[in-house]
């Protein structure tokens, strides 16, 4: 058993400096209007006093725009026209203040860029080189549901070490043994009192409290398939949608993703960009049959792909972590509680 | 770790134009480093990502045979960038090729079946490739009867016509080749669409199963005379076809239900099929 530990405030800053510098530690700054996870130039620009940051930190392992490969175009290149693999770089890194949320879905991630027979090698490798340092979230948002979606405001499923703020300090709970040598790393050697340990308690105990179980996935997961996709509600809920993308933008459980090819005199990239089923263009045939080339098709692929068929697929539960950001910056106010507990009711009429 | 987005690199052995609109042409692959043949093991039903470096990939169906060693055939309909600049690739020039990509036709059911082989049109790949497969001596007493219809518009938009010629002269497969029309008074073969040239043919369901790739108006019309020629929704296998990226189950463009087509297809039975959302 790992024992909790405690450090101050100041500690915690005195610790990151130590990280620092020895690898790139990332973590919440305030850029512009909102909360971004980004490298920390330095200590003081971290902000854990943050709710969440706007865009999920899926970025740290599935970069919005990321280089694949490079090749020549040359005429004289005899390698004109072999791909090669784009330089990365896989050294050591720390990602501190992580929601607990954030962290569950980079699991649910990993059930589909890590398989037994293909392994996404820049996820699984970012993945590997990452010690995730979590933030409980003593105050969940409005729009927050994790503890319907399986997960909680202080869950350690996902992560290395869970941090609690407990207003004097952080309690520092090692959740792998990767966490337990990094706190070594950092120096957060101190044991924490077993009074800090309940009061963290007590938080977890208030923040889940504070969250209600909203709908069920299981009930989701327990409808025939044919049955939802056919469902009359589908019509209401594409209604207002406008396709604009902003829900699978900001999820930290969509990962699909474009493969382009960009070119710049006789130097070009394979790049992988993230894309959206929101887009007509997703599925658009090279011979223009589009399979869901309707609003209402592509709105319910979200819902479904999420709630239902990776639930069949995987069986880990929906692909949802209750993060809300989908909820909170949709600009036509879909709300995926509402969808859920459409598609959880076993009588739609 | 191997990447699995990283083509080999192939030559262009050689290009044959199929078809006398020119639209389709096969391309003939060869690996620059014999060592990737043998890491690309394939089984017909298979397809792979063909790769040009500066526009892209396309996700095409392998037409030769496991059988045929040392090359690779592709044929590619020119649609839009990557095959468009293919049409006007030569010999020699070099390109790119990941795969084998997907799940194959279900040969450790068909050993000892009937197989009757419908297409149409350009979507007679990786039928060629199984065609070629069974009849291979090493092959062909796994495998009872072989019935193949295959259509097209014109008899000059017919695929790989030299080896039909050859087969319609074997006596271990029955070939039904048929177009919708022609002008030609010379014309030897079927007149007629792929589900009536089905029908008049009625190739027997007794032991067999049945694989279809074409248009999905001709399999919207032929898959009522297969179930009237009593195959059950199990013994009738098509190849889907949706857009791609990735062709390795993750980039997810490709879902459709629980299913990836790139990964857990292409192939399905009608009966797999009817279990899925209608999103294809």
């Amino acid at each position: 058993m790992m024992s909790d530990r405690f450090v101050s405030k100041d500690g915690l800053k005195d610790g990151i400096r130590r990280l620092m510098e020895r690898r790139a530690v990332i973590g919440p700054v305030f850029r512009g209007q909102y909360h971004e996870f980004a490298q920390l130039a330095q200590v003081d620009e971290l902000d854990l006093t943050f709710q969440n940051s706007r865009l999920s930190p899926k970025g740290l392992f599935h970069p919005h725009s990321d280089r694949m490969f490079t090749y020549s175009l040359a005429k004289n290149d005899p390698e004109a026209g072999i791909l090669k693999e784009a330089p990365q770089d896989y050294s050591p890194r720390v990602a501190v203040g992580i929601r607990p949320c954030d962290a569950r879905a980079f699991q649910l991630d990993d059930a589909n860029f890590e398989t037994e027979t293909i392994k996404d090698p820049w996820w699984v490798r970012r993945r590997e080189a990452t010690t995730l340092v979590g933030l409980g979230c003593n105050q969940p948002c409005a729009t927050c549901f994790c503890t319907t979606v399986g997960t909680g405001p202080f869950d350690t499923a996902g992560l290395d070490v869970l941090l609690v703020d407990l207003g004097d300090g952080y309690l520092a709970r090692p959740v792998t043994e990767k966490g337990r040598k990094l706190l070594d790393e950092a120096g957060f050697a101190a044991a924490a009192p077993a009074e800090a340990s309940s009061r963290a308690g007590e938080l977890r105990k208030a923040a889940e409290q504070s969250l209600g179980k909203l709908f069920s996935t299981e009930a989701i997961a327990g409808q025939n398939t044919l049955e939802l996709f056919n469902a009359a509600f589908w019509d209401e809920v594409q209604f207002s949608c406008i396709n604009c993308g902003t829900c699978t933008f900001l999820c930290p459980t969509c990962w699909c993703f474009d493969i382009q090819d960009e070119v710049s005199g006789e130097k070009g990239d394979r790049l992988r960009l993230w894309d959206s089923c929101m887009f007509p263009l997703f599925t658009h045939h090279g011979s223009g049959h589009n399979p869901r080339s309707q609003k209402l098709q592509r709105v319910r692929q979200r819902f479904m792909h999420k709630l239902k068929y990776y639930q069949d697929k995987y069986h880990l539960g929906a692909a949802c972590v209750g993060c809300g950001r989908c909820v909170s910056h949709c600009p036509v106010n879909i709300d995926i509680r509402q969808v859920a507990q459409l598609m959880s009711a076993s009588c739609i009429c | 770790m191997d990447n699995p987005y990283l083509p080999y690199p192939v030559r262009i052995e050689s290009i044959v134009t199929e078809t006398e609109d020119r639209n389709l042409k096969t391309f003939k692959l060869v690996f620059l480093d014999p060592a990737d043949e043998n890491k690309f093991s394939y089984t017909p039903g298979q397809f792979a990502e063909l790769s040009v470096a500066g526009l892209g990939e396309i996700p095409i169906g392998i037409a030769s045979s496991p059988t045929e060693k040392g090359f690779l055939k592709f044929t590619v309909n020119k649609v839009g960038k990557v095959t468009t600049h293919m049409h006007n690739m030569r010999a020699g020039d070099v390109m790119g090729v990941r795969g084998p990509l997907g799940n194959w036709y279900p040969w450790e059911l068909l050993e000892g079946k009937n197989v009757v082989i419908i297409g149409g049109g350009f979507a007679f790949t990786t039928l060629r490739s199984s065609i070629v497969y069974m009849l291979d001596p090493a092959h062909r007493s796994r495998f009872g009867d072989i019935t193949v219809v295959y259509g097209a518009r014109t008899p000059g938009l017919l695929l790989y016509k030299d080896e039909l010629a050859a087969w319609e002269q074997r006596s271990d497969i029955r070939m039904h080749i048929t177009v919708d029309g022609t002008s030609d008074p010379n014309w030897k073969y079927n007149v007629g669409f792929v589900p009536t040239v089905t029908k008049q043919k009625a190739p027997s369901s007794d032991n067999a199963y049945a694989i279809i790739c074409g248009p999905p108006i001709m399999i919207k019309f032929t898959l009522p005379v297969l179930t009237e020629l009593g195959f059950p929704p199990d013994r009738i296998i098509s190849s889907l076809e949706m857009r791609m990226k990735c062709g390795i189950g993750i980039c997810g463009r490709c879902n459709i239900g629980t299913e990836y087509v790139c990964k857990d297809g292409p192939v399905f039975s009608l009966e797999q099929l009817a279990r899925l959302p209608n999103e294809y």
